[in-house]
């Protein structure tokens, strides 16, 4: 039962954190607020996904820690992962239609 | 959204008599509930033809034969029957200006679940049962029940069980914002949304009678007919609202908020899907 889209979810939470090395504080800061942004969209399209969420307030602790390699990734993390659901909300706007009944 | 299906539905019409080629297209996007009712029932009975029709109301017990004999052992002392009385008290009790929930129904609220939700004219929207005996409470002066538990499934539990048997008769007027709010519930109704990518009809159309861990999948027709429900997992009583907030968390999605208007929007479309059907609620799940 698991959709093609949702293994790219998976794939996309799945991305290796070591491609990224010593980031630096205003690189961190700049993923955190790019991937709050779309976050922020996807709560508007009333299709935010829970994991969004979780991703973002980890990349937050990691800043707060100075933690900023692990920072970077959480926001990279939340950034793929709320492009995804807007893009599943665009998709949908038509999608939809395929699958009604008749 | 809204606002835009009216003009289209009637441009369509135009269209159809000026300009056959493109009037096609245009004929596909116009909203005719009496055809979806048609294909949607049938849907259902032809893919599930030993099941009798007015069984469809019993959710997951129409598609398993294990689960319903535990469940009719369950009836003989359900456990609902205390949300009844609960719910009938409340129903009864006068608020503090010396009316009660009767004098805002129809029929004093005896009987009458079974035409919820209706389009109201007058407000331009759906009403639900939940939502009407919200209304009811405000414009007496008093605080508004919570959209989930409790109250709100104490008194819609009591009003349900007047009703029970009595078929589903849901009305969408030619009025181009009801048509508009049954079109926002059917798209609420398929689109896909959450991490899983599932829409209701992924679960409820493609796979009723299916397991999804311990739980047999209720078939979409007739799913609105038991509710408000007594859950062992919830630990006593939900409403409809309560339902389509845990099957949203259930695809890994964030649900709407208790009174988003589009919970009223679905009930709308799922109920008018189940027209004819009898009503069951209040009903108990495992
Ligand atoms: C991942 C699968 C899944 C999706 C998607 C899903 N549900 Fe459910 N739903 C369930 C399960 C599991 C139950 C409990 C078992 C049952 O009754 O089907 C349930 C129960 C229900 C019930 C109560 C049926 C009864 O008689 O007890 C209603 C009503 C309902 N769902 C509506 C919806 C609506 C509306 C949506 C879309 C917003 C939706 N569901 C999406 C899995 C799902």
């Amino acid at each position: 039962m698991v959709s093609a889209f949702a293994r790219t979810a998976l794939v996309a939470l799945l991305l290796p954190a070591s491609a990224v090395l010593a980031a630096s504080a205003q690189e961190t800061k700049e993923a955190y607020s790019a991937a709050k942004a779309l976050s922020d969209k996807a709560a508007a399209n009333k299709n935010q996904w829970p994991a969004t969420l979780t991703a973002l307030a980890a990349a937050k602790a990691a800043i707060e820690a100075g933690r900023h390699d692990e920072a970077l990734s959480k926001a990279k993390e939340a950034e793929a992962l709320a492009r995804a659901s807007i893009e599943q909300t665009e998709r949908e706007k038509t999608a939809w239609k395929d699958a009604v009944i008749r | 959204m809204k606002a835009l299906l009216a003009p289209a539905a009637g441009l369509a019409l135009a269209l159809s008599i000026a300009i056959p080629g493109i009037a096609d297209a245009w004929a596909a996007e116009m909203v005719d509930p009496k055809a979806d009712l048609k294909t949607f029932q049938a849907y259902f009975y032809e893919k599930f033809p030993n099941v009798k029709h007015e069984d469809f109301v019993n959710g997951p017990y129409s598609m398993d034969e294990g689960m319903r004999k535990q469940w009719e052992e369950k009836e003989e002392f359900p456990p609902y029957d205390f949300a009844i009385e609960k719910g009938k008290e409340l129903f009864e009790t006068p608020f503090k200006n010396g009316k009660t929930f009767a004098d805002c129904f129809e029929n004093g609220g005896i009987g009458v679940r079974q035409n919820f939700p209706r389009f109201d004219l007058k407000l331009g929207e759906v009403v639900t049962l939940e939502y009407a005996v919200n209304r009811c409470l405000t414009e007496n002066g008093e605080t508004p029940y919570s959209y989930v538990k409790d109250e709100m499934a104490a008194v819609t539990a009591y009003m349900a069980s007047t009703s029970r048997g009595k078929p589903f008769a849901i009305d969408v007027p030619n009025d181009p914002r009801a048509l508009a709010a049954y079109e926002a519930g059917k798209q609420y109704f398929y689109t896909r949304r959450g991490q899983l990518n599932f829409s209701c009809a992924s679960c409820h159309v493609q796979n009723p009678g299916n397991r999804i861990r311990a739980e047999v999948l209720a078939p979409a027709l007739g799913i609105t007919a038991a509710l408000p429900i007594y859950r062992s997992e919830w630990g006593g009583m939900g409403t409809a609202t309560r339902r389509y907030m845990s099957c949203n968390s259930q695809v890994r999605g964030t649900p709407l908020a208790p009174d988003d208007e589009l919970y009223r929007d679905v009930d709308y479309f799922l109920s008018f899907m189940s027209n004819g059907l009898p009503i069951s609620g209040p009903g108990a799940r495992p």
